[in-house]
């Protein structure tokens, strides 16, 4: 099986502070990879490696490779081609400051699609997977800033779909929103696998139990285990402080 | 619990000590700061109120918009009124696009560096020259090296170099009041910053960066050093009612400098002329001013966050 993400001894430093120290694993494709582990482990920074986001924050330099489908992210000359195969929702949820309808249609407008009836294709499908369309189908017009936490966070899952990613990066989508709607996305996540990877950063380790294939659990920029996520979630798994983690005895 | 802190229904509500004093000290701040205010206020309405009363003999349409007359003794204010107004467009035309555009630059594509740090403080330091400076700058630039001569144009040239770092600074305070999280979401979209800053930062900032300009033109109308030297003249007759009755490239009246001619250099004034023209030059501004009040209250009823 070919691998979809594979990093290899990833070091990230923001000025004189190290933030990942030598990382290395694969990401399967279609798999749902959980990232669990406390504040100022490396996960956030993680991400933004991945999307060559990191980029915007000027201190931050980075070492060893992130290959996706085998071509390292660094030689890919068209950074934005790249950040439209890989979907990106963020703690917050952000509704950009237009209407639902173009908050969805902003990537695929962006990339140069005008069509009007592809758009129109395009916003409904992603809404229909964001399980938010049922909601907002009658005001696709009004301002995305004016919907409610949980249904801002679905139209940025929205959003994020809208240009069709391979990989789907979630940084602890669920912090802001309610447990119904937690469960009602979970739901979605659980569905697109079949035509995604999704890498799940969590701060709830029941999250990862729940929904990951497998479980990657980092500590202070080290990758401390990586393994499926009935391992990781045993009475042994292979280091005692993933063990003390999953278990709250610390974290 | 402990009974001796229990409230009794007597005792619940009656103040304390502590709570009479706190609530002496929060009057008295209040009443401080009230009489702090108005003593802003004060001196506004008196010279506002004490302009009117003087001028009111004199101010009508005719005095707007005929020339002044017998050695600027009489008649109106038409030259130096339209010569305000071309010192004050030409120079926002010039410095407006590149203190914006400049500030779009500094705040969302330069990366801190050596050469953000110093143009930073250069905006900042630039703001504090005095328009005096500005005024033989601009002689030495414009006039001279140049070769523009003292006309309209080199004075609106001065303006805009005056004006230049406030444009970009109250840019700036627009620019930075849209979300980063705004930005980060387009840029994971796949977004560049060119699209970004067109579909989401300009959109949503533009009230503010309006703002910002409109306020320069007060600020560029009342000027009278940067003008004098490089282009305002003591007297200029022009034809009365047309718009275009000046060259840029020749000399103007403006009102700034009329104002101070006619107060201090022409014997025997019209008494209510001079009032005339200040309540023409504050009007002018508080009219403009008034622009930019109403432009903030319209964005605000529509904010989209």
């Amino acid at each position: 099986m070919e691998n979809k993400i594979e990093i290899s001894d990833l070091q990230v430093h923001y000025g004189d502070k190290s933030a990942l120290n030598g990382v290395s694993f694969d990401v399967h494709p279609n798999e749902i990879l959980g990232i669990i582990g406390p504040a100022q482990s490396g996960k956030t920074t993680l991400l933004k490696v991945i999307n060559r986001t990191l980029e915007f924050t000027p201190e931050a330099t980075v070492q060893g490779s992130v290959k996706l489908d085998g071509v390292d992210i660094d030689t890919i000359g068209d950074v934005y081609e790249l950040r439209r195969r890989i979907g990106m929702v963020l703690p917050l949820p952000v509704g950009l400051p237009l209407s639902i309808y173009d908050n969805v249609a902003f990537a695929p407008r962006t990339a140069g699609l005008r069509t009007k009836s592809e758009l129109d294709e395009i916003v409904e499908r992603c809404l229909q997977q964001a399980a938010l369309w049922d909601e907002v189908k009658d005001r696709l017009d009004s301002l995305g800033t004016k919907l409610s936490g949980g249904q801002q966070q679905r139209l940025t899952i929205a959003r994020a779909l809208s240009h069709q990613p391979e990989v789907l990066c979630l940084d602890e989508f669920s912090i802001a929103i309610d447990p119904v709607t937690t469960m009602r996305i979970e739901d979605v996540l659980k569905t697109l696998q079949t035509e995604m990877t999704i890498l799940l950063v969590t701060n709830l380790v029941q999250q990862a139990k729940r929904l990951a294939n497998r479980t990657a659990f980092f500590l202070n920029g080290d990758l401390v285990e990586i393994d499926t996520t009935d391992v990781i979630f045993s009475e042994n798994p292979a280091n005692q402080a993933t063990y003390d983690y999953v278990n709250g005895t610390f974290g | 619990m402990n009974t001796d802190i229990q409230a009794s229904p007597e005792t619940m509500f009656t103040e304390t000590e502590i709570g009479k004093h706190k609530r002496r000290i929060e009057n008295v701040m209040r009443i401080f700061f009230l009489v702090m205010t108005s003593l802003m206020i004060i001196p506004l309405l008196l010279i506002v109120g004490y302009l009117l009363y003087k001028a009111l003999p004199v101010l009508s349409l005719e005095f707007l918009f005929t020339n002044p007359k017998d050695n600027m003794r009489a008649g109106g204010l038409w030259a130096p009124f339209l010569g305000t107004i071309y010192l004050v467009v030409v120079s926002l035309l010039v410095a407006a696009p590149i203190g914006v555009f400049a500030a779009v630059y500094l705040n969302e594509y330069a990366r801190e560096s050596w050469f953000t740090r110093i143009t930073n403080l250069a905006v900042v330091n630039l703001a504090g020259v005095p328009s005096i400076v500005h005024a033989l700058f601009g002689v030495g630039a414009f006039v001279l090296f140049a070769g523009l001569g003292e006309s309209i144009l080199a004075a609106s040239l001065t303006l805009a170099i005056m004006t230049l770092p406030v444009i970009i600074a109250s840019t700036t305070e627009a620019l930075k009041a849209v979300p980063m999280a705004f930005r980060e979401a387009c840029w994971n979209l796949g977004a560049t910053r060119w699209q970004t800053i067109r579909r989401i930062v300009i959109p949503n900032s533009i009230s503010g960066i309006l703002t910002g300009v409109i306020l320069q033109v007060s600020r560029a109308a009342g000027e009278t050093a940067p003008i004098m030297f490089t282009g305002a003249v003591f007297y200029k007759a022009i034809v009365e009612g047309n718009l275009f009755a000046y060259n840029i490239t020749e000399q103007c009246m403006a009102l700034s400098l009329h104002l101070f001619t006619i107060s201090t250099q022409v014997p025997d004034v019209t008494e209510g002329i001079p009032y005339g023209t200040a309540v023409v030059l504050v009007g002018s501004v508080l009219l403009v001013n008034a622009v930019s009040i109403v432009l903030r209250i319209y964005v605000r009823t529509r904010k989209k966050w």
